[in-house]
């Protein structure tokens, strides 16, 4: 019985701690600044086209074969304005597939790719499937939060 | 005259599982029952079979190692330890010390996380909710230190062949230092609540014990086999890593029923605790990876090893061999899990049929890495 006892003088203390929870879609906890959602192409601000070249090196390390990829010869380098000679054609990310594992960034060798914090990506096809223009896109919005504190800041309970 | 009527019974099979919500996983056994008592069990498994060992025959050694996180699920920093451990032995290359710690105090953190969680499945099992809350709560402090270590709360992919991924972010280490007192106290408020709880010491002592010797025949290892009252841990008999440097002792229980697997694994809680300390103490500044040639397509020399360390559910052994080239030949993983579910059918011999659930529980198994 006091083995019982103790354990309810136990609860009887957490009751009145600060609760840990948070309530999910009303307030969210801050992602981790190493945070891992799901990759997006970086733009090249300084010639006005992706970084990606189209080469599918990620393509083929992907341990889910969750991309595509095509190349085209780069218009810009004929017009002179850039010195890469193939540029990305296409890339899509079935998303609905990706792991977040890291592994196109790590083996890119143009470093085209990043991890973005977009992660409640839940919806149907083809909205799961991003191209070129929305990856992109997800990298730019990643760009653009990063050094902006959280919209709402945490509890500071964990 | 009164003639003696005895009644004809015929044993009765109960399956339990794969869709159980007490297996903790896809796990289906067959019991065969007399009355209320156990007579057999056969464990079905292979429901989470996804041939972890073949696909690594395809990959690179680099990316084998997101198979290995999906292995044993809740000890993800374990599992990548030791593969990565044996691929170092056949590339000859050693992780700075930095490095080493980081791997020491990340794994034994992870070693908490699964303790923490077999806590609170267990106090499930027993049929108690709260004790779940609270080891959740403890729970997830970690993980979010793990978040802001790897970018991902479950699925790692942070140890690399010679060290890291990235260095550890900044203000990690003082990070643990603030949440190791507090995740004692948690420790210990769960301790409180069901290491003396009279009900639940009714469900669990003298349930489902094996002798040492029956243990060490089925090949169990971990707190399974510790709890029988034999002091073997990889980490003391066959010391790898910095291990060797560290203090820390080796609890063992006394009669290897339910109740002292459990309380095994409360007492391991606190000496992880203690060896992270310690390397805190110890971690330099410094490299976090030792640069290897062509990395992350690495190539490894031809040859064979088998590395095995201290998993939190046992004896996690790696059998790799290469053949040269860039990806490795053939990856054996000797599972600690499938070894002690093989001693279910034991332990539950004569048991009462609620308490197989228990036993299974203290079994502490992970179903991704029974089947792979």
């Amino acid at each position: 019985m006091i083995g019982v006892l103790k354990g309810l003088v136990q609860t009887w203390k957490t009751h009145w701690r600060k609760p840990v929870t948070v309530q999910y879609p009303d307030e969210r906890l801050p992602l981790q600044p190493r945070y891992m959602g799901f990759p997006g192409l970086i733009w090249d601000q300084a010639i006005g086209e992706p970084f990606c070249t189209g080469c599918q090196v990620c393509m083929r390390y992907c341990p889910t074969q969750c991309m595509y990829v095509t190349m085209q010869d780069n218009p810009k380098q004929a017009a002179g304005e850039s010195k890469r000679r193939k540029i990305v054609e296409t890339f899509t990310i079935d998303i609905s597939r990706c792991i977040s594992c890291a592994i196109c960034v790590e083996v890119c060798n143009f470093d085209a790719i990043e991890m973005t914090h977009a992660h409640e990506r839940a919806g149907y096809y083809p909205d799961v499937v991003p191209d070129l223009p929305q990856l992109l896109k997800m990298s730019e919005d990643f760009r653009a939060q990063r050094g902006q504190k959280p919209a709402r800041e945490t509890r500071d309970v964990l | 005259m009164i003639t003696e009527r005895r009644l004809d019974t015929v044993d009765m099979h109960i399956n339990v599982g794969p869709q159980h919500p007490a297996t903790h996983g896809v796990f289906r056994m067959v019991l065969r029952v007399d009355g209320e008592r156990i007579v057999d069990c056969v464990p079905y498994i292979g429901y989470l079979h996804r041939g972890f060992e073949k696909l690594a025959e395809n990959e690179e050694f680099q990316e084998v190692i997101i198979h290995l996180d999906r292995t044993d699920y809740i000890a993800q920093f374990n599992n990548e330890f030791c593969y990565l451990m044996a691929v170092e032995k056949l590339l000859g290359v050693k992780p700075p010390e930095r490095a080493e710690y980081a791997r020491i105090i990340l794994a034994e953190l992870n070693r908490i996380v699964s303790h923490l969680m077999f806590y609170g499945a267990f106090g499930g099992d027993a049929g108690a909710i709260t004790p779940f809350l609270y080891a959740f709560r403890e729970r997830e402090r970690l993980q979010r230190l793990f978040e802001s270590v790897s970018g991902a709360r479950l699925m790692h992919f942070y140890f690399r062949a010679g060290g890291l991924k990235e260095d550890l972010p900044e203000g990690f280490l003082e990070e643990v230092r603030r949440i190791l007192p507090v995740l004692k106290q948690g420790i210990d408020e769960c301790d409180t609540l069901l290491t003396e709880n009279e009900v639940f010491l009714s469900r669990t002592v003298g349930i489902g014990a094996i002798s040492a010797q029956e243990a060490i025949d089925y090949g169990c290892t971990g707190p399974i086999l510790r709890a029988c009252g034999v002091r073997e841990d990889v980490r003391r008999s066959d010391p790898y890593s910095l291990y060797p440097t560290l203090d820390f002792d080796v609890p063992v229980g006394k009669k290897g029923d339910t109740f002292d697997r459990y309380l095994v694994r409360v007492q391991e809680m606190r000496e992880s605790i203690r060896i992270v300390e310690q390397c805190l103490d110890r971690i330099p500044e410094g490299p976090f990876r030792t640069p290897i040639p062509r990395y992350p397509h690495y190539r490894v020399d031809p040859g064979e090893v088998y590395v095995h360390t201290e998993n939190p559910r046992g004896d996690y052994g790696i059998y790799l061999i290469s053949r040269g080239g860039v990806q490795p030949f053939r990856v054996k993983l000797r599972s600690p899990c499938f070894c002690n579910l093989m001693a279910l059918p034991a332990m539950l011999r004569d048991a009462y049929v609620a308490d197989a659930v228990m036993v299974l529980g203290s079994l502490d198994i992970v179903l991704g890495e029974v089947d792979r």
